[in-house]
């Protein structure tokens, strides 16, 4: 009885031993692509740290209104966040490597879905910022040519452009993630339908008066004339 | 040569033609059909009259008017002007036309009569504007004489004019160029004007003409290249000139013509503006300005509201642009009533040197910045027409010769934004 159970214990010990033996390599493997990963991470890290600051990366957050978000929120500037996202994607990427060469069944596949999703994660980040620089471009450009036209309610006018670019944006950037597809879809096709129509009422019945002096001013110069100034700039 | 990139086989064909010339007259069109005529007559008489001996063209640069522009220009005959004691030219006086472009760009149009001018050799040459209604033939003598008889390289003109036409002229252009470049140049957008052949040569291949900042104001980079380069200029006074109806509405795209290249020259023209200091008279043939004071209908209720309205909606702008203080002064203005209107000349100046070295760091688009200054100018101009409504000749040119000194007294203020926003 008593050899049994050390022979038991023997094999078993064996087993782990060889089990240890046959991971240990995979193991170290892990441990090394991890540390490389990190080194690979940082050096990336740095490097497009420079970059964002040489191409003046926080003065484009700062246009498109994210810095503003970032302030808010209590983050650092713009090229800090991007540059610690892009490390934490990067190490995480090195540690997932290691983690699938341990061979652990079941992982494999989720760690090729994170593979496979990075892309589309950086493509819908880019999105989003594009999205927000036109947000921010367009809906100053509204507020000014509004003011500049002496249009009412200028501040509306550009804050209704920046809604439907941002609200649009999201839209794609969603679909690029693939999350919640038909729910986003849905749920733009009815939001901005209901804008559309909520701007076509507001127009018709509030800014009748607008849209009586717009056309006056548009199509009949007599009365631009009263409105306009008599110097001339140049 | 950089014209043989642009210039049309036909164009050059013309141009081969004609031969070496000593006189060039350019004239820039697009759809001018009611004036181009008159003045092209005008432009032949002055050359029959003043310059018979010399070999003389008219180019054309046409931006594809609809309305047979090109068509008056090369069909009105020398006949049709020779009238009076000394009619005939002893040398052929061409007229060619070409259309540098489908659509108008005063660039594309400078940059072709420019091109014509060192292809033909002229010594000297004079743009003409085909809008003017007042245009005399006496103005192609006066523009060119100095550089054919003195060896000026640039000649711009003054005018007689209203004192409230031209309000953009007096309160930016001319006391912004005066402080910056030293100059007392009182048209430096011009659109009349006489350079020489050697300027023309020299201005022809530097890299302005792809800059889209230019706009229509390539006039005005012309003259700051002038000024920079050191070439001799002067100023002539050609009378009274018919006001082209530039209403408000007007405002941003005239900002854009002129305030858009100034600012933009800014950069290139460091060297030279920051070591300039004060400023020199420049010698003038008659005098350098005369004021019209009749009575004109000003709706200074419009502009105030404008103003104030400006300053409010955009708030959020001019928080990229300005300093706080000068937005926080800016607000207290805004509050106040029409007849008690003031924009100081000292805010005013921070303000346009604020906006140029905003623009210099492109806080934010470089057109939106113009057009944000263009709410704050309406301020600018209904504190200046408040405070002239009743004033004299005199008066109008003491302050605009006190707003000019306070650019130059605040010129370090804009070296000092400039470098604090590298």
């Amino acid at each position: 009885m008593r050899e049994m159970i050390i022979s038991e214990l023997s094999q078993a010990v064996q087993e782990l031993a060889k089990g240890f033996a046959h991971y240990l390599p995979r193991l170290i493997v892990m441990l090394i692509l991890a540390f490389a990963g990190w080194a690979i991470a940082y050096l990336v890290k740095i490097v497009l740290r420079s970059i964002l600051r040489l191409i003046q990366f926080d003065k484009l957050s700062e246009n498109a209104g994210a810095a503003q978000l970032l302030t808010k929120a209590a983050l650092p500037s713009a090229t800090e966040v991007v540059s610690r996202f892009v490390f934490w994607v990067v190490w995480l990427g090195f540690v997932l490597l290691g983690v699938s060469v341990l061979g652990i069944l079941g992982l494999q596949e989720q760690i090729g879905k994170f593979f496979y999703f990075l892309p589309r994660l950086f493509v819908a980040m880019f999105i989003l910022f594009v999205g927000l620089l036109a947000a921010s471009f367009f809906s100053r450009a509204a507020l000014l040519a509004a003011v500049n036209a002496n249009v009412p309610s200028p501040r509306v006018l550009s804050l209704a452009i920046r809604s439907i670019i941002i609200v649009f944006v999201l839209s794609i950037a969603f679909e690029e993630l693939g999350i919640a597809e038909q729910t986003m879809l849905v749920a733009f096709g009815i939001g901005f339908g209901a804008l559309m129509l909520g701007l076509a009422i507001a127009f018709g019945i509030g800014g009748r008066n607008l849209a009586e002096r717009f056309l006056e001013q548009r199509f009949v110069r007599a009365k631009k004339d009263e409105n306009e100034d008599e110097f001339s700039p140049l | 040569m950089a014209e043989d990139t642009f210039l049309t086989d036909d164009f050059l064909r013309q141009l081969i033609n004609v031969g070496e010339v000593d006189i060039l007259v350019g004239l820039p069109t697009h759809n001018n059909a009611k004036t181009v005529g008159s003045i092209v007559k005008t432009i032949q008489s002055g050359i029959l009259r003043w310059f018979p001996r010399e070999r003389a063209v008219i180019i054309n640069a046409d931006g594809g008017s609809r309305d047979g522009t090109p068509d008056l220009v090369t069909s009105i005959s020398i006949d049709d002007v020779r009238r009076g004691p000394n009619p005939y030219a002893l040398r052929t006086l061409h007229s060619i036309s070409t259309k540098y472009a489908t659509t108008p760009a005063a660039p594309a149009a400078f940059r072709t009569i420019l091109a014509a001018a060192d292809l033909l050799q002229a010594k000297a040459c004079v743009v003409m504007s085909p809008e003017s209604c007042s245009v005399e033939d006496e103005w192609i003598s006066k523009l060119l004489r100095p550089i054919l008889n003195d060896g000026f390289d640039l000649v711009t003109p003054t005018y007689r004019r209203h004192k409230f036409e031209g309000v953009l002229v007096t309160n930016l252009l001319y006391p912004m160029t005066r402080a910056l470049y030293g100059l007392r140049l009182r048209e430096p957008y011009a659109q009349e004007f006489g350079f020489s052949g050697r300027l023309g040569g020299e201005f022809l291949p530097q890299n302005v003409w792809d800059d889209g900042t230019a706009g229509g104001g390539i006039e005005l980079r012309f003259t700051l290249s002038a000024i920079t380069a050191q070439h001799r200029i002067c100023q002539c006074f050609l009378g009274q000139k018919d006001h082209i109806e530039r209403r408000g509405s007007d405002l941003v795209p005239a900002l854009r013509q002129t305030v858009g290249p100034l600012f933009s020259a800014l950069e290139p023209d460091f060297p030279f503006w920051s070591a300039a200091t004060g400023s020199q008279p420049l010698l003038t043939i008659g005098p350098d300005h005369e004021v019209l004071l009749d009575l004109i209908r000003v709706n200074r209720k419009r502009l105030r509201e404008m103003f104030a309205a400006g300053v409010a909606e955009l708030a959020t702008v001019f928080q990229s642009i300005l300093s706080p203080d000068t937005l926080a002064e800016l607000q207290r203005v805004a509050l106040l009533g029409e007849n008690d209107f003031d924009y100081p000349a000292e805010l005013w100046v921070k303000t346009v040197y604020e906006f140029a070295a905003s623009y210099h760091k492109s806080v934010i688009s470089r057109d939106h910045i113009i057009q944000a200054l263009a709410p704050l100018f309406r301020g600018r101009a209904l504190a200046f027409l408040t405070e002239q409504r009743n004033g004299s000749a005199e008066d109008v040119e003491n302050c605009i010769e006190s707003l000019c000194l306070e650019f130059e007294r605040l010129k370090p203020y804009l070296l000092q934004m400039w470098k604090s926003r590298e």
